[in-house]
């Protein structure tokens, strides 16, 4: 034991004394290209939303390289893993601060993305959240985000379900453990009771429960709920709908975003997605050109169907383009000045992405149209 | 009418959980050791069937074959390499620390080859059930399967444990390493088999998982194993009938506990019923007393 | 106590506060990189809840697989206690009480919890621990704590069954939890708390009492049939144990602005983990401990150049790591290869 602790203890010394020289050259020149740096959950059960956001930049920053990157220098890109954890992510964010990062896309999901926005914020570090939802992401003015907030979702959907006369009744299955599930679930009770729809059932799962569903699902059932409203993710909605089949049980389903990607789970029987409705910006099966580009280059290199998380992280990337070419930033100027020019420019840019045509205010939230969309034979029909 | 839906529906959680505990109580009860990576090696067994049958395309009945043999192979393996060096490291835990390495490995091991999406199993059981009492009623085709599926390996189990040579000698290892080697017993060949026999029924368990709830990510196995765990002790560990008995009673009173309850509570209402019990009776429900002597 | 005790206990704390000194000298001169100096804070207080659960396992001999719950109930009242007082009171008060708050519940809650538990056996008292870690995070994730005008406004369901006045302050949002809790947490006082955590083990261990505890772990029959008060010193210990978890918690949530009770921080994976630093470390080894959760927590870090590779490798380093401490064989094979380097004998154990 006592040999086994100084092999250990040496092999760490050596490994930390090795760590912190590694360290010590990163930061010293001024660079002469974008430093973007991005983190995400690649391990863990967050994986799916981490990895598609890590590839969807890579596909970015590669596109806008070879077109001879902004303003002819190019970007140098860099993702680290959080694991799911915010306490990790702030390790993430620390060693993307070793490497230079000038530009953070990130993190993805939003108990992390708050945890780094104190620290981005503490070093007037441009951040931009290409998924994290909830309220309190954009709480400082040096972050914005390109994704939906959850308020914002919520009531989109209520308000919508009610003003197209939908349903009277429905039915909610939410992740009470989920940050973005839960924040939509609260505003789409409070805006469904304003515009009097009847919440039926709200039943809950948690991470450590996520695949059986007969209980959520016989509660709406026995309720009589018409439409059953699942702000939910994919994987998990995929598991709703084949347990909702076997229980002879068909309501109207209706999504947000998080329900993206459905369509694409391998293997999936597409018949049981047929009529479900979803509020999102994107769809991976729409014919314009972007996406078609986007879908196709990512299936090329990575063997996937992207999902929503990918759409927005991409669009994030031109985002910051763009930024920088209103401004003209350069990649010599200091961290704390570059993010200065950045909340200016991102007030005033307008990107045709993706996720449709995003402006921004000071406040960090995004201004664009959700669109709705029916699954119809596999694929997606816009609703209106 | 509606309670006997929901308990219908208690069973087929809890059929699941209990196909899961057999073959986590067979290497706990004679292996005397906690196999975190057990809910893994499901998740393993799993991927091979999807890779057989939605992949390559070939007959369910190859890919449930192809997941008992590799799945086996694994146990074999897991056991020589990882577990077998520290069997008589003098603390049980040293094992179990192991067996979460193994469980860490068999999982990232899966993200790098099959990806972190998730993956629709299709289901190898294409009965669609019984409906009783006019269609009000109706028990899955893959709940029925697995609990027939689950009392045959009970049975099973039973006379090979306690009607056959190798059985006999399972219950001398479990009972007293030393003893049972000093009677001519292969204690390494005994658990070797322990470990294989308990990963077959972890690739039998797999697929009757994925087919009740067909979603693969390789994160699949980690819960339902720590739940199976669960069911094992309450239901007494070592004792075969105890984990399918636990596995039942865990899923069921999980789902009467978020009917009736809570939704959001229902792992605390779970959890809470498993302290109950073993305070009551501290051995499990079928568990031996065993009393300390001095 | 012998003079190799004593000096073996000076040694676990000179290696702390060297450890101490060299990361502020590193620090102050900038030569540190951000990356290390954001891990030295998780670092310290890995260290304390595994020096808290050894004392657990190592000390009193019972397998606990919900210290990771210890630590929330810690990190969830002293957040409570200083978001809610964020604009109120001063820093240097506010933590002080708030580690007091934290660390008294966390007793609290490992004294009720000792009750049922320390009277099962082995396995079973390890499964009755990780059910309650599992109720803990499980609770905690559901409560919505509210403050306005009326009072307080409590729930375990949503948001809106709290009927809350529109102008009120949200204290605790359900699965969202505590954002915005006051970043008090730093080096200094991590590691200070470290030596705190440490100085109460080591004299524990020590002391009459500590000597009454290992006898009930090594033959309770024997302990109980020379008059000692078995149920009082298993207590005694469980919550002590549960109390420095409590410390760790405090620092876990006053180092990250967002708290929320999910498994990856508070489940049993995280109770596991902490378990693989002490049995990683030497199962009664306290000073073990420090250093095992020190490398495995760093290991990952360290490892992140190898990008997709990194927990793979992780995972086969552990399995090693392990093998190569643990193994019969793999000792023997140390003694006789490098029994140069083995110059001193355990002093406990």
């Amino acid at each position: 034991m006592k040999l086994f602790k100084k092999v250990v203890s040496v092999a760490a010394a050596s490994a930390m004394a090795m760590s912190l020289l590694s360290g010590c050259g990163s930061s010293a020149a001024p660079s002469d290209t974008y430093k973007i740096g991005s983190i995400g959950p690649a391990t863990g059960d967050g994986a799916a939303y981490g990895t598609c956001v890590k590839n969807s930049i890579q596909i970015a920053v590669d596109e806008i390289n070879e077109s001879g990157g902004i303003n002819g220098k190019k970007i140098e890109y860099k993702f680290e893993d959080d694991e799911l954890n915010a306490e990790k992510a702030v390790n993430a964010y620390n060693t993307l601060k070793d490497w230079g990062m000038q530009f953070l896309l990130g993190s993805v999901t939003s108990a992390s993305s708050i945890a780094v926005s104190e620290k981005t914020k503490e070093d007037n570090m441009f951040q931009l959240t290409p998924s994290g939802s909830a309220a309190d992401c954009v709480k400082y003015e040096n972050v914005f985000r390109v994704c939906f907030s959850d308020p914002n979702q919520g009531i989109a959907s209520a308000d919508y379900i009610a003003d197209n006369g939908l349903a009277k009744k429905i039915g909610i299955i939410y992740n009470s453990s989920d940050v973005y599930s839960s924040g939509i679930y609260q505003k789409f009770a409070e805006e469904a009771a304003v515009k009097g729809l009847e919440i039926v059932s709200a039943e809950a799962f948690n991470a450590d429960n996520k695949t059986d569903f007969s209980v959520q699902i016989q509660k709406a059932k026995d309720n009589g709920a018409e439409l059953v409203f699942l702000p939910i993710y994919y994987q998990e909605a995929s598991l709703v709908l084949s347990q909702a089949a076997t229980m002879d049980y068909s309501p109207k389903f209706f999504g947000c975003d998080g329900l993206d990607g459905l369509t694409a789970v391998k293997n999936f029987d597409a018949s049981l997605a047929e009529g479900v409705m979803l509020l999102t910006p994107f769809a991976a099966d729409a014919t314009d050109d972007l996406t078609v580009n986007y879908v196709t280059k990512y299936k090329e290199k990575f063997g996937e169907v992207p999902n929503q998380f990918g759409a927005d992280a991409y669009d994030a990337v031109y985002a910051v383009k763009a930024a920088i070419e209103k401004e003209s930033i350069t990649p010599d100027m200091s961290v704390s000045d570059i993010c200065e020019k950045m909340k200016k420019a991102m007030t005033e840019i307008e990107v045709a992405g993706l996720t449709g045509t995003i402006t921004w205010d000071a406040s960090g939230e995004p201004t664009k149209e959700p669109k709705a969309v029916v699954i119809e034979n596999g694929s997606y029909k816009s609703m209106q | 009418m509606s309670f006997l839906t929901y308990f219908i529906n208690g069973l087929s959680l809890g059929s699941i959980y209990a196909i899961i505990a057999l073959g986590y109580t067979m290497v706990y009860g004679i292996a005397k050791m906690l196999n975190f990576a057990h809910g893994d090696f499901i998740m393993v067994g799993c991927y091979v069937v999807f890779t057989v049958v939605s992949t390559m395309g070939l007959n369910p009945l190859v890919g449930i074959a192809a997941s008992i043999v590799i799945c086996t192979l694994l146990g074999i393996i897991t056991e020589k390499v990882a577990y077998k060096p520290l069997r008589n490291a003098g603390s049980p835990l040293a094992v179990l620390i192991t067996a979460i390495g193994v469980s860490y490995f068999l999982e990232n091991a899966a993200l790098l080859i099959f990806g972190a999406d998730t993956k629709a199993f299709t289901s190898v059981i294409k009965w669609e059930g019984v409906i009783l009492a006019n269609g009000a009623l109706k028990i899955q085709g893959v709940t029925i399967i697995t609990i027939a599926i689950s009392l045959v390996i009970l049975a099973v189990l039973q006379t090979f444990i306690y009607k056959t040579k190798a059985g006999q000698a399972m219950l001398a290892v479990s009972e007293d390493k030393g003893a049972a080697s000093l009677m001519g017993i292969d204690v390494n060949k005994t658990i070797s088999l322990t470990f294989a026999i308990g990963s077959s029924l972890a690739a039998i368990a797999g697929v009757l998982m994925c087919s009740a709830y067909p979603s693969l990510t390789p994160y699949t196995g980690a819960m339902p194993g720590i739940k199976a765990f669960v069911a094992a002790v309450l239901g007494g560990i070592g004792s075969i009938p105890g984990a399918m008995i636990g596995g039942l009673i865990l899923g069921i009173i999980e789902i009467l506990g978020k009917t009736y309850v809570s939704s959001q509570l229902s792992d605390a209402i779970v959890f809470g019923i498993l302290v109950i019990v073993l305070i009551v009776k501290p051995t499990g429900i079928l568990g031996k007393n065993i009393q300390e002597k001095v | 106590m012998t003079m190799k005790k004593i000096q073996d206990k000076y040694i676990t704390y000179g290696m702390v506060v060297i450890a101490y000194v060299l990361c502020e000298i590193l620090m102050r001169t900038g030569v540190m990189t951000s990356h290390i100096k954001g891990l030295l804070v998780p670092v310290c207080y890995y260290a304390i809840v595994a020096v808290g659960l050894n004392l657990c396992v190592g000390i009193l001999g019972e397998l606990s697989l919900g210290h990771a719950g210890f630590m929330c109930v810690g990190a969830y009242t002293s957040a409570l206690f200083s978001f809610s007082m964020k604009e109120v009171l001063p820093t240097v008060p506010r933590f002080i009480i708030a580690l007091f708050i934290g660390v008294a519940f966390s007793a609290l809650f490992g004294f009720l919890i000792g009750i049922p538990v320390l009277r099962l056996k082995g396995d079973y008292l390890a499964i009755v621990t990780l059910a309650f870690g599992e109720i803990i995070k499980n609770v905690f994730n559901s409560v919505y704590l509210g403050l306005d005008d009326k009072g307080l406004h409590f729930s375990l369901k949503d948001m809106a069954s709290m009927g809350m006045d529109p102008s009120g302050k949200i204290l605790v949002n359900g699965a969202q939890g505590i954002t915005g809790t006051p970043s008090d947490a730093n080096f200094t006082i991590a590691a200070f708390l470290l030596l705190a955590s440490l100085f109460i083990v080591q004299n524990l261990i020590d002391s009459r009492d500590g000597r009454a505890i290992m006898a009930i772990r090594d033959n309770r029959i024997a302990a109980e049939s020379n008059g000692i008060n078995i149920t009082k010193y298993k207590m005694s210990a469980f919550t002590i144990s549960a109390a420095i978890a409590g410390i760790a918690g405090v620092l876990f949530s006053h180092n990250i602005s967002t708290l929320t009770a999910t498994s990856q921080y508070f489940g049993y994976n995280a109770s596991i983990l902490i378990l693989v630093y002490v049995v990683l470390g030497g199962i009664g080894n306290i000073r073990g401990s420090v250093i095992a959760a020190m490398v495995l927590y760093l290991l990952p870090e360290l490892l992140r150049g190898l990008s997709d590779y990194r927990m793979l490798i992780y995972s086969i380093v552990l399995i090693v790591m392990m093998l190569f401490n643990w193994a019969p064989k793999a000792r023997e094979f140390r003694e006789k290869h490098f029994a140069f380097l083995k110059k001193r004998k355990e002093a406990r154990q």
